[in-house]
């Protein structure tokens, strides 16, 4: 598999990767814009907009009658942050012509209809229509405050929102409540249009159509996008340090029974010429995966969690540790994840989680070729960061990691903030008393 | 072993029953660097109570999930998951309520794993100490399922649906269950589900089948034992225990799920046809095109958290359509209307042909899937027929399959609703 990469007109790009291993092919269109808290919402709102109608298929019955007619080509609605860019757009799934009956192609209808959602939605007097922005502002808010409902995912957003308190990176992809709220479809129809005109696009298919194929159906497609001034000057605000000299603390109170503990880190200066393959590497060994380091002892060694795992996020220069605890293991737990970190940074490592994890790494990134959601992915964060190497090239790396790249990765990485989230009013003390 | 192929899905399967009774099913991937393998048990969270050899047996609720975890640990103090982590392998396991898997997903090294898989999943080791620790970190995951909505109103859909049926208990049992649990439950339970006449073992990337074969045959237990019998009580009545459950919980607005029950299939083709019959008759009372959902969606009462299935699990069948909406009612009458307006009116010729072929597309995306491939292997082996068999079998269901599915199942009385609204504060 070969990706090519062209220019197709001022500011958009075709990815091409052919491959004929797969039923289906992909294909997405993403608008590329800097994430910032006053216009993050309206963003993340558009593509939402658009996919209700456009101007052949003016409602959501007639597009997806449409959909099935192309075999159930799936066009749904992404909203990303690839650090601090904001992409959004449209990803679609179609079935390769081999196994449909009668051979037939999907791949220029379904190319014209991403277009026609992204270029020609159903408007009124050149508007967006009030009733559709409406309503899909609503279902977004539902969206934002529904983050609660599952406390995981909860605490890891709020660990950003606080560690990143100055920084647009707290937003979040969807934006913020408030700013959801004061979208108006008339302010929202002028910032699409700008959008239209600014924005790089990226466009990524994966499949058997040669390139050719594909850039004559997509520049079809797009040929009434509007091109003016391209904003190039997209990017992410690295910090290296933590904000104040000690860990911040934030705690936070929910009926719960079982308490989060996320942990917040700055990579730090690593990042300066980050590693990409050690910093993988890294993070496996930490806490990522079943042979890591948190998960040997936080979990199965000391029983202090249910989960303990790390994540990072190559962007952006962070890395959270999260785990699910009884309220009252909270500072073993907090005690034992810095613990297990400091070890690293004095080179304790053994040479079997070091080769576990370059493996796992390695295995993980192969293993991405067979998969097109992960692909597009992939090669959506190189087009963004410039970077020209497969997730083949990336593995090879990853195998020539030492310990000391990633014990220096590790003396680099400076804890920020502790997040907690325990249990407040009846069930909480509930669990107390059982516990005790 | 015998091979098949399927043109239409431009797939080759494998297939063999050893001596002792294992079902191998092996897909080849040239191309491919995933390798992907499931080797399940026909055994879950509702195998309560079963009959094997003309003995009785009733366990507490919880068992099969507590083996599932205590599976890892091998003689000697190794513990497999991190032997294949080590070896570059992702390792894991689930439990249902009808089915327990062990799987992992490698790049390398593929023989070694599998081995690793089968060794240790045919190694029963427990020890009172270690039995007492797991009984800690599995009370840590009951509690995070307390916590979560999406448990809580599903276990409350089935409690709703279901009299006494074991499905209404959770997968991972409660608190005080599995206190009961001890090392001599689990070499019990151990001995009479994962007998290979009770598994089955799914293989799909670029590999050689007769040598899985040969692994198989080499590491498993060379007798065939007999196939317990799960003994699932009494049969369900058709209608709903009760018609309506909500509760309140730390959730931003309201959830809800609607279900009904179903009258299972026979296994084997009865079984695949139900299935599908199934989820093309739902796809065009509540999919995405449906006038239903659209409808509701339009006038801001649903979004798109919203989603059906029909699930068939450990003697049962239930349909279940949710999600989220400020007026869990109004949804509930809309979809009894659009129940009502199909059994008149019948479906439209042009939406089931176009359905049909959604449904056909999401089955080849489905077929991207290492592990959905695998899995569907496994769960249509231990329903008696070969889910490859499922797109051609697409082309011959019809209309009024559908129009009576949803006629005989879906009305009014057999509904019940299962809603979690926010708590007031």
């Amino acid at each position: 598999m070969e990706i090519t990469r062209t220019e197709l007109m001022p500011g958009v790009w075709l990815n091409h990767l052919r491959s004929d291993k797969f039923k289906t092919a992909c294909m997405s269109l993403t608008l590329l814009t800097q994430l910032k808290r006053d216009s993050a919402s309206m963003n993340a709102l558009i593509p939402y907009v658009l996919r209700r109608g456009t101007t052949r298929y003016g409602d959501m019955e007639a597009l997806s009658a449409r959909l099935e007619e192309l075999y159930g080509a799936a066009v749904e609605p992404v909203v990303r942050r690839i650090g601090e860019i904001q992409c959004v757009g449209f990803y679609a799934s179609l079935p390769e012509r081999e196994y449909l009956p009668g051979g037939q192609d999907v791949l220029r209808d379904t190319a014209e209809l991403m277009g026609e959602l992204l270029l020609s939605p159903a408007t009124r007097g050149g508007l967006l229509l009030p009733q559709y922005v409406d309503s899909e502002r609503d279902k977004m808010l539902d969206t934002i405050r529904s983050r609660i409902n599952e406390k995981r995912g909860y605490s890891l957003f709020r660990c950003i929102e606080e560690m990143c308190c100055y920084e647009d990176f707290a937003v979040g992809r969807l934006g913020g409540e408030m700013e959801c709220q004061a979208i108006h479809y008339q302010k929202l129809t002028k910032h699409y249009r700008a959008l239209l005109q600014t924005c790089p696009l990226e466009i990524f298919y994966c499949g058997r159509a040669g390139e050719d194929e594909v850039a004559s159906a997509t520049r079809d497609a797009l040929s009434a996008l509007p091109r003016g001034g391209i904003d190039y000057d997209l990017g992410t605000d690295v910090r290296m340090n933590a904000l104040e000299e000690a860990p911040r603390y934030v705690e936070e109170e929910l009926p719960v029974s079982q308490g989060k503990l996320v942990i917040g880190f700055r990579l730090g200066e690593c990042m300066e010429d980050p590693d990409i393959a050690a910093l993988h590497v890294f993070n496996s060994v930490y806490g990522s995966g079943t042979s890591s380091k948190l998960f040997m002892n936080v979990r199965e060694r000391l029983s202090l969690c249910y989960y303990a795992s790390s994540i990072i996020d190559i962007h952006k220069g962070i890395m959270l540790v999260a785990s699910g605890i009884e309220f009252e293991k909270f500072g073993a737990a907090r005690d034992e994840i810095l613990a297990q970190l400091e070890a690293m940074k004095r080179g304790e490592i053994t040479e079997a989680e070091l080769n576990a994890a370059k493996a796992g790494v390695a295995s993980d990134l192969r293993s991405l070729m067979d998969s097109q959601g992960e692909l597009e992915g992939f090669y959506l964060a190189q087009a963004l960061d410039g970077a020209d190497y497969g997730p083949m090239e990336l593995a090879e790396l990853a195998e020539s990691v030492t310990k000391e790249d990633v014990v220096a990765i590790a003396n680099s990485v400076e804890c920020d903030l502790i997040y907690f989230l325990k249990g407040g009013g009846d069930a909480g003390e509930d669990e107390e008393e059982d516990a005790e | 072993m015998q091979s098949k192929n399927y043109p239409n899905i431009g797939e080759t399967l494998y297939c063999a029953t050893l001596s002792n009774g294992l079902k191998l099913n092996v897909v080849p991937k040239p191309g491919f660097s995933t390798c992907y393998a499931v080797f399940a048990a026909n055994y879950g969270g509702a195998h309560r109570r079963f009959t094997v050899d003309g003995r009785q047996a009733d366990t507490p609720a919880g068992v099969a999930h507590f083996l599932e975890h205590k599976m890892f640990d091998l003689p000697g103090g190794d513990n497999a998951l991190n032997i294949l982590s080590a070896n570059g392998a992702d390792p894991n396991a689930f439990t249902s309520s009808g089915v327990t898997c062990y799987y992992f997903q490698c790049t390398e090294h593929f023989e070694e794993n599998l081995r690793m898989l089968l060794h240790f999943v045919s190694t029963p080791y427990f020890t009172p100490e270690t039995v007492q620790k797991e009984q800690g970190i599995i009370a840590q995951e009951i509690r995070m399922g307390e916590d979560s909505p999406g448990s809580a109103i599903y276990y409350n859909l089935l409690e709703l649906l279901y009299e006494h049926h074991p499905i209404r208990d959770k997968v991972a049992g409660t608190v005080e269950s599995i206190a009961e649990i001890s090392d001599k439950t689990l070499y019990d339970c151990h001995k009479v589900f994962y007998a290979p006449s009770n598994m089955t073992l799914c293989v799909e990337g670029d590999v050689d089948a007769e040598k899985i074969r040969a692994i198989a045959e080499e590491l498993l237990p060379k007798d065939r034992s007999p196939v317990p019998s799960a003994d699932f009580g009494p049969e369900e009545g058709p209608l709903p225990v009760s018609p309506l459950r909500r509760e309140a919980m730390s959730v931003s607005a309201p959830q809800f799920l609607i279900g009904a029950k179903l009258c299972p299939a026979p296994a084997g083709v009865a079984a695949l046809k139900q299935h599908l019959v199934s989820q093309l008759a739902l796809r065009l009372l509540a999919g995405a095109s449906s006038p239903f959902y659209t409808g509701l969606y339009e006038k801001g009462l649903l979004n798109r958290d919203f989603d059906y299935e029909a699930d068939f699990s450990a003697g049962t069948g239930t349909v279940i359509i949710g999600g989220e909406s400020q007026e869990p009612e109004r949804v509930l009458e809309e979809l009894q209307r659009e129940v009502a307006r199909i059994c008149s009116e019948g479906i439209d010729p042009a939406r089931f042909e176009r359905a049909r072929r959604a449904s056909l597309g999401a089955r080849l995306r489905g077929l991207e899937d290492f592990e959905n491939v695998c899995v569907s292997l496994a769960l249509g082996q231990f329903d008696g027929y070969c889910a490859f068999d499922a797109p051609a079998m697409l082309e011959r269901i019809t209309k009024e399959d559908c129009e009576g599915f949803i006629r005989e199942n879906l009305a009014p009385e057999k509904l019940a609703m299962s809603i979690i609204e926010p708590e007031r504060s």
